[in-house]
C-alpha cells in the first residue's frame, strides 16, 4: 500500500481518497460502540451529548445509570438469569460439539457432508423460525417456560460455532502424536485427554467463547421458549427498547460493550497461540 | 517367500485375505467415528431439525374440521355448492349433533377461529350457534315426555343403548334399530364422563338425542322388534305415536340462531376445508384464496404476504450491496497492509462482531432518532433547520443503515480470507506489462476476488432475509420484514398454520442458498475471524 515515489499527481489523489473512505468506513462500524460510552455517564436523562457533556463539566457525568442497574431487581434479576442460562449451555454445547468434531475429523466418516450440514444447520435457519418450531414442542413435552428448555435451545444454537472453530483446529492437528501414545500404550481415553485436548484446547475455548456470547447475546429464542422465569439480559434490553426506553439501557450496553472486548481478546490470544503451536508441529 | 508366487488373494498375517482384514479395520474406524458423533447428532435432530420439521407440518394438517364435524362433513359430501343453495335438512341435523358436542367439549370456538381466517363471519356464528346448539331439539323431548314420562329417566336410556356386558358401549341392536340416536348419544356418555366426570345413569340426554330418535322411528317405524320387555313397549308406542308429532326443522333453528347459516359461502368453506391436509396457509401466504369455487386471489386490500415477501427481498438486496460497497475496500485495505497494522485494524471489524446485536440496535436506535446524535450534528452544521429534524428511524432507512452496520463484519471476513491468498504478483506483472492501477485491478484482482464476494454476499443474505430483532425495534411498519409477520402470528394473532406457511416459504429460500453456499464455499469453509 505504499505509495511509489514516480505515483502521479491523480495516483497520489486516489490513494488518500482511498484511505479517507477506508477510514470513514471504519468508523461507521466502531463510531455506534464507540459513542455509547460516554452517553452512559450522562447525568441527565438524555440520550444525546448535553452542552454541560460537550464542555468536560464533572457535574454533567454521573454513575446515575450504573447505580439504577445494579439497583433495580428487574435488571439484577436477569442480569442473574443470564449467568445461569449461558455457562450451562456452554458447557453442553462444548462436550457434545468437542467430541463431535474429533468423529468429524477422523478419516473414514460416512455421510460426512450431511451430518456436518445438519450440524450447522442452527446457525443458517432464521432465528424466528428456530425459536417457533422449539416453542411448539417444548410446549408439548412441558419443557416451554423452563429452565431446562431455554439451556437446550441455547445449546442447540452455540453447536455450529464449537464444531466449526474445533474442526478448524484439528485440521492443523499432527496425527502422528495420537498414533504414538496408542504406540507406548496408552488406551484411546487417555490418548484424548492427555494428549490431543490440550494441544486442541485453545480451538475448544475459542468456540466455548463463541457457543456463550450466542446464549448471552440471544433474544428471540428465550422470547418463545422462556417465560418470565427466565427473563434473560438481552430480554429485558429488548423491552426495555420496545417500550419505554430509559437511559439504563446505555449502561448496560456499555457493561456488555466490556465483556465483548474482553472475550474478543481471549479470542485473539487464543488464535495467535494455536497458529505458533502450529507452525511449530511438523507437518 | 512360496506365498508370493503364489496365485490368489494376499494374506494378512494371521491368515485371512488382506482385503477382507483392511474392510474390517475400516468399517471399526467407521464405527468409533460415528460413535463419537452421533450423541451431537441425536441431539441435535430431537431438539432442533424435529421440532422445526413438527412446525412446518402445521402449514398443511387440517384435521381440526373433518375431527370437530365427523357427521357434517360426510353429509355435505352429496351437497354441491355450485347449485348455490344451502344443503338440505340432513346437513343441519347432522351439524347439529356436531355441534352440540362440539360446545360441551367447547371446541367449536377453536374451529369458528380456524374457519374464520378463510371466511370472515364464521367465528362469531360458531359461537352463538353453540350457545343455544344444547336447546335444539327441545320440542321432540317434551313431546316424547308427553307421551311417557320415563323418557326423562337416565335409566331408561341405559336400558335402551347400552350393551349388556359394557355399560358405556352401545348394544348391537341399538346402533342397527336407532343409528342415529346411538351415534350420538355414544358421544353423549362419552362427553359427560370426559368433561364432568358424570355418568349416563345419572344425566338426562341432551335433546339432541331426542331429535335423533324422531328421526330414526320416522325412518325406521319397525325399530322395536329389534328390542325385548320394557324398552320394546316404549319404543313401539313411541314410534306410533311420532307420526303426530309437531315438526320443527334444525334449518330454521339454525338461521334463528345465526342468518349466515342460510349462505351456501359458509357451507361451501366448511366443504372446501374438509380434508385432513390443505394448501390453504400456502395459499393465503402468496394473497391467494381457497374458495368453494377454486382458487381466486384476495381482494386488492388485503393482500400484504407478497409486499411483505418484496419488501424483506429487496431490503436483504439493499443491504448485501451496501455490504458489498462498504465491506471489500474495507478487506482490500486489510489483505494488502503490513501484518502489524491489518492486525490491528482487524480489531475495529472484529468488535462490533463481538458486541451484542441489541448493544447495536440500541445504539443505532439512539443515534438516529429525532433528538439524537446524528440529527444533533446535522443541526449543528447547519445542513438541517432545527425544526425538521431528519425522520431516520421506524422506517426502511433506519433498517437498512443498522442491518448493514450489523452485517458487515460478515462480509468482512469473507473477503479477507479469500483477498488473503491472492498473490500480488500477478497484479505486478499486469502493470509491467503496461496495464494502468485500474486495468490491473478491475481485470487481474477483482476477478480472482469473486469467489469472496459471492460467499460473502451469500452469507449476509442468508442472515438479513430471517431477521427479526433489529427490523422489530428500527423498523416501524414501513421496515418490516417477514420474520416480524411471523412472530406476530404466533404470539398474537394466533394462526399458528399461516405462521408455518410463511415460515416454511422462508425456511425453503435460505435453504437453497444453504445448499448453494455448500456447493461454492464448503460449509467447512467458513471462519469465524
Amino acid at each position: 500500500m505504499e505509495l511509489p515515489p514516480y505515483a502521479t499527481t491523480g495516483q497520489r489523489i486516489w490513494h488518500y481518497t482511498f484511505k479517507v473512505l477506508c477510514g470513514l468506513i471504519l468508523f461507521f462500524l466502531i463510531a455506534p460502540i464507540v459513542v455509547i460510552i460516554p452517553l452512559s455517564f450522562n447525568a441527565e436523562n438524555f440520550f444525546t451529548f448535553t452542552p454541560g457533556m460537550l464542555a468536560f463539566e464533572a457535574d454533567a457525568y454521573s454513575f446515575k445509570h450504573y447505580q439504577d442497574f445494579f439497583s433495580n431487581p428487574d435488571w439484577q434479576q436477569a442480569l442473574v438469569n443470564s449467568v445461569q442460562i449461558a455457562p450451562v449451555a456452554t458447557l453442553l454445547s462444548v462436550s457434545l460439539g468437542t467430541l463431535a468434531a474429533v468423529g468429524l475429523s477422523q478419516d473414514h466418516v460416512p455421510f460426512r457432508r450431511a451430518i456436518m450440514a445438519i450440524l450447522i444447520s442452527p446457525m443458517i435457519v432464521p432465528l424466528i423460525i428456530s425459536a417457533a418450531g422449539m416453542y411448539f414442542f417444548y410446549s408439548r413435552i412441558g419443557l416451554q417456560g423452563t429452565y431446562v428448555g431455554v439451556v437446550l435451545a441455547h445449546a442447540a444454537l452455540g453447536i455450529p460455532f464449537v464444531i466449526i472453530t474445533v474442526t478448524a483446529t484439528l485440521v492443523g492437528f499432527d496425527r502422528s502424536l495420537t498414533r504414538a501414545a496408542a504406540n507406548m500404550g496408552a488406551d484411546p481415553v487417555t490418548t484424548f485427554f492427555k494428549i490431543q485436548m490440550p494441544l486442541i484446547l485453545p480451538g475448544v475455548i475459542s468456540g466455548g467463547l463463541f457457543a456463550f456470547i450466542t446464549s448471552f447475546d440471544e433474544v428471540v429464542v428465550v422470547l418463545f421458549v422462556g417465560s418470565a422465569g427466565q427473563k434473560t439480559l438481552p430480554w429485558q434490553m429488548f423491552t426495555g427498547l420496545r417500550e419505554q426506553i430509559s437511559p439504563t439501557i446505555l449502561a448496560v450496553a456499555t457493561i456488555l460493550v466490556g465483556i465483548s472486548i474482553a472475550l474478543l481478546t481471549t479470542v485473539e490470544l487464543l488464535r495467535r497461540r494455536s497458529e505458533r503451536l502450529r507452525g511449530m508441529s511438523p507437518g | 517367500m512360496s506365498d508370493a508366487s503364489q496365485a490368489g488373494p494376499v494374506l494378512a498375517a494371521d491368515g485371512t485375505p488382506l482385503k477382507k482384514s483392511l474392510q474390517r479395520a475400516l468399517r471399526a474406524q467407521k464405527l468409533r467415528a460415528l460413535a463419537l458423533i452421533a450423541p451431537l447428532l441425536i441431539f441435535i435432530l430431537v431438539t432442533f431439525v424435529g421440532p422445526i420439521a413438527d412446525m412446518l407440518f402445521r402449514s398443511v394438517e387440517n384435521a381440526i374440521v373433518s375431527e370437530t364435524l365427523p357427521r357434517t362433513v360426510v353429509a355435505l359430501e352429496d351437497w354441491d355448492h355450485e347449485a348455490g343453495e344451502a344443503p338440505s335438512e340432513d346437513v343441519y341435523r347432522m351439524m347439529t349433533y356436531d355441534m352440540v358436542t362440539a360446545a360441551e367439549l367447547k371446541t367449536h370456538t377453536r374451529l369458528g377461529s380456524r374457519l374464520n381466517y378463510e371466511t370472515t363471519g364464521i367465528s362469531s356464528m360458531f359461537r352463538k350457534t353453540g350457545r343455544r346448539v344444547d336447546d335444539f331439539g327441545e320440542e321432540y323431548t317434551d313431546q316424547f315426555v308427553a307421551l311417557n314420562p320415563a323418557w326423562e329417566e337416565p335409566a331408561t336410556w341405559v336400558a335402551l343403548m347400552a350393551a349388556s356386558t359394557d355399560p358405556f358401549a352401545i348394544s348391537p341392536a341399538a346402533e342397527q334399530a336407532l343409528p342415529e340416536t346411538a351415534s350420538i348419544y355414544a358421544d353423549f356418555a362419552k362427553t359427560i364422563a370426559d368433561t364432568k366426570g358424570d355418568s349416563v345413569t345419572e344425566e338426562e340426554p341432551w335433546h339432541p338425542v331426542y331429535l335423533a330418535l324422531y328421526t330414526d322411528l320416522i325412518a325406521n317405524p319397525d325399530a322395536a322388534s329389534a328390542f325385548s320387555g320394557e324398552s320394546a313397549a316404549l319404543i313401539s308406542a313411541a314410534a306410533a305415536a311420532v307420526p303426530t308429532f309437531e315438526v320443527t326443522t334444525t334449518k330454521d333453528l339454525f338461521v334463528k340462531a345465526d342468518k349466515g347459516w342460510t349462505d351456501p359461502e359458509v357451507w361451501g368453506t366448511i366443504k372446501a376445508f374438509t380434508p385432513e391436509y390443505t394448501s390453504g396457509y400456502f395459499l393465503a401466504s402468496v394473497d391467494l384464496k381457497k374458495s368453494p369455487d377454486g382458487i381466486e386471489s384476495l381482494p386488492e386490500d388485503r393482500q400484504i404476504y407478497m409486499l411483505l415477501f418484496k419488501r424483506t427481498l429487496f431490503m436483504s438486496l439493499m443491504i448485501m450491496g451496501s455490504c458489498v460497497i462498504l465491506g471489500y475496500p474495507i478487506a482490500f485495505l486489510l489483505a494488502n497492509l503490513p501484518m502489524r497494522t491489518s492486525n490491528l485494524l482487524m480489531i475495529l471489524v472484529l468488535l462490533p462482531f463481538w458486541t451484542s446485536l441489541l448493544v447495536r440496535t440500541s445504539a443505532w436506535k439512539i443515534l438516529l432518532q429525532q433528538q439524537g446524535v446524528i440529527n444533533d450534528i446535522l443541526v449543528w452544521i447547519g445542513l438541517v433547520d432545527d425544526a425538521d429534524r431528519l425522520v431516520m428511524i421506524n422506517n426502511q432507512f433506519g433498517t437498512i443503515v443498522a442491518m448493514t452496520h450489523i452485517l458487515l463484519p460478515f462480509m468482512i471476513l469473507p473477503l479477507y480470507s479469500v483477498m488473503k491468498t491472492i498473490p500480488p504478483y500477478y497484479v505486478r506483472a499486469a502493470k509491467s506489462l503496461g496495464a494502468t492501477n485500474w486495468v490491473a485491478f478491475w481485470r487481474v484482482y477483482f476477478p480472482q476476488s469473486v469467489p469472496g464476494i459471492g460467499a460473502g454476499c451469500i452469507l449476509v443474505f442468508i442472515l438479513a432475509i430471517g431477521y427479526y430483532i433489529t427490523p422489530e425495534l428500527v423498523g416501524g411498519t414501513t421496515g418490516t420484514f417477514i420474520s416480524n409477520r411471523i412472530a406476530y402470528h404466533i404470539s398474537s394473532s394466533l394462526n399458528w398454520g399461516l405462521a408455518a406457511a410463511l415460515g416454511t416459504i422462508l425456511l425453503a429460500v435460505v435453504l437453497i442458498l444453504y445448499w448453494v453456499y455448500d456447493k461454492i464455499v464448503g460449509i467447512d469453509n467458513v471462519s469465524l475471524g
